[in-house]
């Protein structure tokens, strides 16, 4: 395949899910608003909050240190560089094959740790709770997330995710137990590595009980933006693992013409506006539990993802 | 007991209702010491001109009363020592009225943060620098301050918590950023204006106050007030109760990030508000009520629109209480979260919810009842358990009970005036204390009243006072994160307290 085209498209890819993070963010919001009976914002708002937060002066807190400026850059780069690797419209981009599934929760986890030391730079207490929360987190959410490669990894025998892809798409897949456990826990630990509800309220004011909002309560203006815009990229690179995984079909092959990628694009955001309209609806019909009780939540999720990875053991040994 | 303590102190006779009497110089001490005793209830302490008053309530019989020490040498012996209780109101009382309490536990200022222009520039350095929160010693502590400006739109308030990693060791409250001066503003007021300070004392409970400063007055005046207008003052009462009782459930669940309550109970309350503006013309029922009647009278179409907005309420109320108990990681919550006993409960005397929700079997309306409460009793709801959950269910059943309490109301409703063209002058300086339950719980007002019928002296005690203290003991050995949660389900008010 041609230097070029590939190229063309694998900028085509990291442009898109920067452009439509904003939009899902917005279908999220305008979906659980019309669930509460109420009007909402308009589904552009995001980007029109993200303008105005480029135009507002960035205030940095006299406190902080000279790395306060560089830490939401990082953790947009980080994030963004995961979106851009994991297979949104398209198998087998020019990049995909310079990372792999364990490479980007890696990446995601650099961006999650760069806002956990933002939130500590300031020195507010507001900061301080929050990052010891998403530390907790954190802490918690990787190994089931690893547990969740790990089932696929072994099921496909790579841990490309464009491998995965087109080995779930291809009808050797078949009824599987291990897969239901590892979607199940990729559901939890994409909710609480994105604080929505019942583990984080992405649209409280209430100081505290913030998690991820505590982090960044003293960013402003442009860093904001690029917080904000990490943010909404984090959730389209987990909502674009969870439909490149277990939501294979439409994607186009590596090389295939502008049809594909077309039909390819259309299926992605089919794929996305679903499953955040989803989103809303389980965020809605549920309370947040007490932050004592994420580890139970994300520790019931590691052990779906443990015992998902065992059946596998088992099964292959008895064959 | 009480009695034969307090029977032989000389009876202040210009005093109407209750009995009020002069304390002899070591009175304090044996009213101290019956409050340590368990068997009175404090209502509330204030300053007056070259005295202090304390309005107490015998546990056992409903027996009010008023009890006053004349300030010696500018000074008064501390009540708080013996009952902590009145240890915030002591500091008020220093504060407002530069009476100096000996042996006060906890001298420091409480509404006075040296921000007074009225004061002279030594006591507002002296209020500045001689405010420390209170210590918490040991390993791994840390302290998170919040407020007094919040995230949300609520009133200013300060919160300084001393936790041990997500647990909260200690909670001190600091308030009075919303000091408003309404006693000093009252004092020289004329007995028809005064009411509308009343009911800006706190703007929820704007007929609570009005009800209680009007009650105070026309006590004191001897006055009958129109069987119509108690009766119209108890449907606005009990409307101000249902529309703010539905914005708390709703909020307490917003609080748990539960958004779907919130917004089913906004809309409720929503519609209440608008019916009550339709029927009263303010949505509040801002100056509805003055002493001597009401002045918005309710038409038979008012009547008829109260009535089917109460079929609404009760239609959904069971639905709300079914989405209520039917969300489990709701009462994952609230269910035993920031939990009052019933032992602190009695000693606060906390009216309202959040006594009721902690056993404390007290509403003004059944255990003093005053017209019409006397002739239509409320049903009484008391839970044990003291947690979030008790107080949104106490509330949830107060809904329901405010809206039978409506309809009896509405379908007995006397014909007649509604409001009293003149207030008698009284031919000297008459006075009187009176009691009436708001939607936080009992309101304490004290009216004092010259022959020109302008106000010589006025105290408004709103039921906060007794509420926030067990706020700060309610949410120990909780997780930071739950305080919201517990510091909504108690729904103190700011602007009351600070007055």
């Amino acid at each position: 395949m041609a230097l070029i085209p590939s190229l063309a498209l694998q900028f085509l890819q990291m442009l898109l899910v920067v452009a439509v993070a904003p939009l899902i963010i917005g279908i999220t919001r305008k979906t659980r608003a019309r669930l509460l009976r109420r009007t909402g914002a308009p589904v552009l708002q995001p980007y029109r909050d993200l303008a105005r937060l480029l135009r507002k002066e960035a205030l940095v807190a006299e406190t902080a240190s000279p790395l306060f400026r560089v830490y939401p850059y990082v953790a947009f780069g980080a994030t963004w560089v995961a979106a851009a690797l994991v297979p949104t419209f398209a198998t087998g981009l020019l990049f995909s094959w310079s990372g792999d599934f364990i490479a980007i929760i890696a990446l995601i986890g650099t961006g999650r740790a760069t806002v956990a030391l933002a939130g500590l730079d300031a020195g507010t207490s507001f900061g301080g709770i929050g990052s010891s929360r998403e530390a907790m987190i954190a802490a918690l959410a990787e190994p089931a997330m690893l547990m969740v490669v790990f089932i696929v990894a072994l099921l496909s025998g790579t841990s490309q995710l464009t491998g995965i892809a087109a080995f779930m798409a291809s009808p050797e897949v078949g009824l599987r137990v291990s897969l239901a456990l590892g979607l199940t826990a990729l559901v939890m630990v994409a909710i609480a590595e994105n604080g929505r509800i019942p583990v984080d309220n992405p649209a409280t004011h209430l100081e505290l009980t913030m998690v991820h909002e505590a982090m960044v309560l003293e960013y402003a203006g442009r860093h904001l933006l690029m917080i904000e815009l990490a943010a909404a990229l984090k959730l389209i690179a987990y909502l674009a693992i969870l439909s490149c995984v277990f939501l294979p079909f439409g994607l186009a092959d590596a090389g295939a013409g502008a049809g594909a990628v077309a039909v390819g694009i259309a299926a992605f955001l089919a794929k996305l506006t679903a499953l955040a309209a989803l989103l809303a609806v389980f965020e809605t019909s549920i309370a947040k539990m007490r932050v004592f009780r994420v580890p139970e939540f994300l520790g019931a999720a590691l052990m779906l993802g443990l015992l998902g990875t065992l059946l596998l053991f088992v099964s292959r040994m008895s064959q | 007991m009480f009695h034969s303590r307090f029977s032989d102190w000389p009876i202040v006779t210009r005093h109407q209702g209750w009995p009020r009497r002069l304390a002899p110089a070591d009175g304090w001490r044996a009213l101290g010491e019956a409050l340590r005793a368990d068997d009175l209830d404090l209502l509330g302490l204030w300053g007056d001109v070259e005295c202090v008053h304390a309005a107490v309530l015998e546990r056992s019989g409903a027996a009010p009363c008023v009890l006053s020490l004349p300030v010696w040498d500018g000074r008064v012996p501390s009540l708080g020592v013996f009952h902590a209780p009145a240890i915030r109101l002591e500091r008020a009382l220093q504060d407002l009225h530069g009476i100096e309490v000996t042996a006060l536990p906890d001298p420091r200022p409480w509404l006075d943060h040296g921000h007074w222009p009225t004061r002279p520039a030594r006591d507002r350095d002296r209020a500045q620098a001689g405010f420390e929160f209170l210590p918490a010693n040991g390993p791994a502590l840390h302290q998170i301050p919040v407020g007094p400006v919040h995230a949300g739109i609520i009133e200013p308030g300060h919160f300084r918590f001393s936790a041990h990693g997500e647990m909260i060791v200690r909670l001190e409250q600091r308030l009075g950023y919303t000091h408003k001066g309404v006693e000093r503003l009252l004092a020289g007021c004329e007995v028809r204006a005064g009411h509308r300070l009343a009911a800006r004392t706190s703007g929820d409970s704007a007929v609570a106050f009005a009800w209680a400063y009007s009650r105070a007055v026309e006590t004191a005046l001897g006055v009958q007030v129109p069987a119509r207008a108690t009766w119209l003052r108890a449907v606005m009462a009990e409307l101000e109760r249902i529309a703010n009782h539905l914005g708390d459930i709703g909020a307490i669940c917003n609080d748990a990030s539960f958004a779907l309550m919130h917004n089913e109970c906004g809309m409720l309350r929503e519609q209440v508000l608008r019916v009550v503006d339709g029927c009263f013309g303010h949505r509040l029922m801002m100056d509805c009520l003055v002493p001597g009647g009401v002045i918005a009278d309710l038409d038979p179409a008012g009547s008829g629109r109260i009535g089917r907005l109460l079929d609404h309420i009760d239609r959904r109320m069971p639905e709300l209480i079914e989405l209520y108990d039917n969300t489990a990681s709701l009462q994952d919550r609230t269910v035993g979260t920031g939990r009052l006993g019933s032992e602190l409960a009695a000693r606060f005397a906390c009216g309202g919810v959040i006594g009721r929700a902690s056993g404390r079997a007290f509403d003004v309306r059944c255990q003093l009842p005053y017209a019409p409460y006397d002739v239509v009793m409320p049903a009484l709801t008391v839970l044990q358990e003291g947690d979030v959950d008790a107080r949104v269910r106490v509330r949830l059943a107060e809904v329901s009970a405010s809206t039978a309490l409506i309809r009896r109301l509405l379908a007995g409703l006397p014909a007649g005036r509604s409001l009293l063209c003149d207030l008698p002058a009284p031919a000297e300086t008459r006075e009187s204390t009176a009691l009436v339950e708001g939607f936080r719980g009992d309101i304490l007002a004290y009216v004092r009243v010259a022959p020109d019928l302008r106000i010589e002296s006025c105290h408004l005690r709103d039921p906060s006072w007794f509420q926030w203290p067990v706020l700060e003991a309610a949410v120990e050995g909780n997780i930071v994160a739950d305080f919201p949660l517990c510091n909504k389900s108690f729904n103190c008010s700011y602007s009351g307290h600070d007055l």
